[in-house]
């Protein structure tokens, strides 16, 4: 097992940390949205976008400006390119002002330049004083989270660490432990003859720096010592001090729920000491790669980066495996953009892989900033400098060629025959067998959809639609295809399905495959493009998305623009069952039976990722269950993600085994006998879920809900 | 309107909220809590005032003739004092905020050290939100603005709210309706 995989697995193990950030990320959600309550997010963070979009754009212009005012203000700032110089200049100014003590507030880009050491060895006494950060460095670790850097501790390890700090037994009682914190820090404040801080924001229209903190250590740290030093990366400029008040309004909200942190403090320039003498004040201007960024037409979006840590509070493998499995510095999805960049683009190979594409943080950040397709993009170019893996190399070999890979599909049905039993396969054998555990896959349907679909007799109908069936139901589940002929039919749509269509060519995309699925898209441009169609609908989201947004992207990402015209052809035409029916029962061509409300009983609504994040079609099946009588009760976190993740379940079973206990758990807790989803892989995924949990729960995908009721009719 | 949207926010940042008809009934009411709160060891003031433009020659004579409080801030001072008044300039109602041009240092020497801080504003400084007021703020001649939203707080360890880690453990504000000066 490889150093990643362990500590992946030494997380999972720790009941602290898993059970601390399981608790925390359920109440953040919650808090967040009270936090938020009458105030417009979406204007908000397009507000905050277009300015830091724009501060990124002009980077050299708004340093320069910064640089200008701030200095008019008596402030001496320093342009660092790189973490080596940043140090120099800040253990120089150490130097010269004889500084023997050092108090540090919060900074994260202090952590990305190792700071500490590089002072330390120089033989200055350095303390941090956020009490996170001073848990962290007393325990000799690094942060496990951007804003709650200690959030991976339990109070009794904490009560250890301030014990041995303090000569003193004591016991986990919190504000006990707080206020020890402030009998031990209180002198140092006092003493220290440096203090530094990070920034959460410059203005470079007046020179100012911006603090947002809640304890107020950076208070004592920029007014007592009478040296101060501001570690600022560049990425924290914006243009007018107008742009300061909508991320002061959602940084606090999206980071720890609150209306406004206890202290923001705006600092500009020079200030008295309390001596009367002019305080020293040091702006360091780091770039460490961020210009590189900013010229970089995909990456310059990650400068929008206010360092809320909202995308790791949201993300369902961060509440897992908390923020250590992810590195040293920046951790969750934006950490792991970082990493690529400030560390390199190698050291973000493992931890890329950990996301599982869900799309939850894209939804929370105040900076708009698409961390899941900038993962995807790393992953693209890491494919591209160091190659696939070999075994990989070989699958999408296979899913390259069609009749190639639709044959072994249908050798695989014969072949896993001994092994399954039922509907399902139990066990695999030796090094397959962590892909069955907690969850039972679906055996290989003995007849695909694509043989059952010769012989259905459709009805003559006026207009037809193409059926994109995906591997899933085509092999799997070819039921739900013929639900979905049924269920069109009686709308007056023909149902055609042309045999060349193959894979949507998601999973080469998501192990970075570009070329594989362009290849992919290809085919199926080729198979499913045809005038006499009206609609292209699938009953898979993701193959859905595909078709609808991402042939387009990977035909511009690999420069093959010859092909846009017919993939923005096919997008047009492209639409999500549910969607489909919903607009059909609209347009009065297709009625669900009229009865009594909640005739059929209770059921509940898992929100498969790209249904709901990127195709944005969350309702429309929840008011088709409705409509054809069913009661909706929802579960706690229904949007969040199942564990599935296509391929990700057979890379990390490890931790797409904890999610899916997660959602069967919400699931049960609702008491409804039966939970519907848009997606036939999450329906994989809790079929195989509940198959072993032996709750009896029926999972369903809406379309044979809805076709069990038309045919009840 | 202002006012109590203030107050609601403010107290649910755990900050303590009073409101006079005029100057008079705040100083009276100051001069009680110091007296009754903030007894003096002997050593040195137990509170201390910083300049409050609010405040006359007769308020500052009367409140300093208090066992225990001083109008005298140094850095030795107010770390040792338990009480720290100041004026704030303005106030943000829709999050209960406290926003002080703080570049005298005796103003953040009273509002950070000791464990409790008493701010002093007048009910014609409130504004609606951040936006409105950023644009009445000069940077360049405030050095040090300070916003204020309640007591010193940490969630660091087990995300457990405490309040008073750094800075003051209580937050009380003295709103005034008329600054008694005129009237």
């Amino acid at each position: 097992m490889n150093a990643f995989k362990t500590s992946i697995r030494d997380a999972l193990a720790n009941p602290n940390l898993t059970g601390a950030l399981g608790k925390f990320s359920e109440a953040y959600k919650v808090n967040r949205a009270k936090a938020y309550e009458g105030i417009d997010f979406e204007a908000l963070r397009d507000t905050i976008a277009t300015s830091k979009a724009h501060a990124a754009a002009h980077l050299d212009e708004l340093a320069e400006r910064f640089t200008r005012n701030a200095e008019a203000c008596g402030a001496k700032v320093f342009r660092a390119s790189s973490p080596q110089a940043a140090r120099d200049y800040i253990l120089g100014v150490a130097k010269k002002g004889n500084v023997k003590t050092i108090v540090k507030s919060k900074s994260m880009a202090s952590e990305e330049i190792h700071l500490n050491a590089a002072l330390e060895a120089a033989g200055v006494a350095v303390s941090e004083t956020d009490l996170g950060e001073w848990i962290i460095q007393l325990a000799g670790q690094t942060p496990s989270h951007m804003v709650l850097p200690a959030i991976h501790m339990t109070k009794e390890e904490v009560a250890d660490l301030f014990s041995k700090a303090v000569e003193e037994r004591l016991t986990s009682d919190i504000p006990r432990l707080v206020a020890v914190a402030r009998d031990t820090l209180r002198p140092r404040f006092l003493a220290a003859d440096m203090g530094i801080s990070g920034a959460n924001i410059a203005v470079a229209e007046t020179g100012s720096i911006v603090l947002v903190t809640n304890e107020g250590n950076a208070r004592l740290v920029t007014s007592l010592p009478r040296i101060h030093v501001a570690l600022v990366g560049v990425e924290k400029l914006v243009e007018a001090f107008a742009d300061i008040a909508p991320i002061l309004k959602a940084l606090p909200r999206n980071a720890t729920a609150q209306a406004l942190t206890s202290y923001v403090s705006v600092i500009t320039g020079q200030t008295p000491n309390t001596d009367g003498t002019p305080k020293e004040l040091h702006i360091v201007l780091m770039d460490n790669r961020r210009s590189e960024m900013a010229a970089d037409p995909q990456f310059k979006q990650a400068l929008q980066c206010v360092r809320c840590a909202a995308c790791l509070n949201v993300c369902p493998i961060f509440r897992l495996v908390g923020g250590h499995v992810f590195g040293k510095v920046y951790t969750g999805g934006i950490g792991t953009i970082l990493t690529a960049w400030f560390d390199a683009l190698k050291a973000s190979g493992d931890i890329q892989g950990l996301c599982i594409q869900c799309g939850a943080c894209k939804e929370v950040c105040p900076g708009k900033i698409d961390i899941p397709a900038l993962i995807m993009e790393l992953r693209r170019r890491l494919v591209r400098e160091e190659g696939l893996p070999a075994a990989q190399k070989a699958i999408f070999a296979v899913v390259n060629n069609r009749p190639l890979f639709h044959g072994m599909l249908r050798a695989a049905s014969l072949a896993a025959r001994p092994l399954s039993k039922g509907a399902f396969i139990r066990h695999l054998p030796l090094f397959l067998s962590g892909l069955t555990d907690g969850r039972s896959l679906p055996a290989i349907a003995a007849v695909p959809f694509r043989d059952r679909f010769r012989k259905i007799s459709q009805p003559p109908c006026a207009e037809r639609a193409v059926f994109f069936a995906g591997c899933l139901i085509d092999f799997a589940y070819p039921e739900m295809g013929e639900a979905l002929v049924r269920i069109l039919n009686k709308a007056g749509i023909e149902v055609v399905f042309p045999e060349k269509q193959t894979c949507c060519g998601a999973p080469a995309r998501y192990s970075g495959a570009y070329e594989v699925a362009a290849q992919n898209a290809i085919d199926n441009i080729g198979a499913l493009l045809d005038e006499r169609t009206t609609y292209v609908v699938s009953a898979c989201p993701t193959c859905t998305d595909a078709l609808a947004h991402e042939f387009g992207a990977v035909f511009e990402s690999l420069g093959m623009t010859e092909w846009l015209d017919k993939a923005k052809a096919l997008a047009a035409k492209t639409v999500d069952f549910s969607t489909l029916v919903t607009r059909l029962i609209d347009e009065g061509r297709l009625a669900l039976p009229e009865g009594a409300a909640d005739a059929r009983g209770t059921v509940t609504y898992h929100d498969s990722c790209h249904l709901k994040r990127t195709l944005h079609a969350e309702q429309a099946p929840r008011q088709l269950l409705r409509r054809a009588g069913f009661t909706l009760t929802e579960m706690f976190e229904c949007d969040t993600c199942c564990g599935m993740g296509g391929s990700y379940s057979m890379k990390l079973p490890e931790i797409a085994a904890p999610m899916l206990q997660r959602k069967l758990r919400n699931i049960r807790e609702t008491g409804a006998p039966a939970v519907a989803m848009d997606c036939p892989g999450c329906v994989m995924q809790l079929r195989g879920g509940f198959d072993q949990d032996g709750a009896g729960v029926r999972v369903c995908h809406t379309l044979e809900l809805l076709d069990e009721a038309l045919r009840d009719a | 309107m202002m006012f109590e949207q203030f107050k609601r926010r403010a107290e649910t940042a755990h900050a303590e909220v009073h409101r006079f008809p005029s100057k008079t009934e705040a100083v009276d009411f100051l001069a009680d809590l110091l007296r009754h709160e903030a007894p003096a060891d002997g050593t040195s003031p137990a509170a201390l005032i910083a300049p409050c433009p609010l405040l006359t020659p007769a308020d500052r004579e009367r409140l300093a003739a208090l066992p225990g409080v001083s109008l005298d801030v140094t850095r030795e001072r107010a770390a040792a004092a338990t009480f720290g008044v100041s004026q704030m300039d303005w106030a943000l109602a829709d999050t209960g905020t406290l926003v002080q041009d703080a570049t005298d240092i005796a103003l953040r020497l009273v509002s950070t050290l000791p464990a409790v801080h008493v701010a002093l504003v007048t009910t014609a400084a409130l504004v609606p939100d951040l936006p409105t007021l950023l644009p009445r703020l000069s940077p360049a001649k405030s050095r040090h603005l300070a916003f204020i939203t309640g007591p010193s707080r940490t969630a660091d360890i087990e995300r457990v709210l405490t309040i008073g880690v750094h800075g003051p453990k209580r937050l009380i504000t003295l709103f005034i309706d008329a600054d008694g000066i005129t009237a």
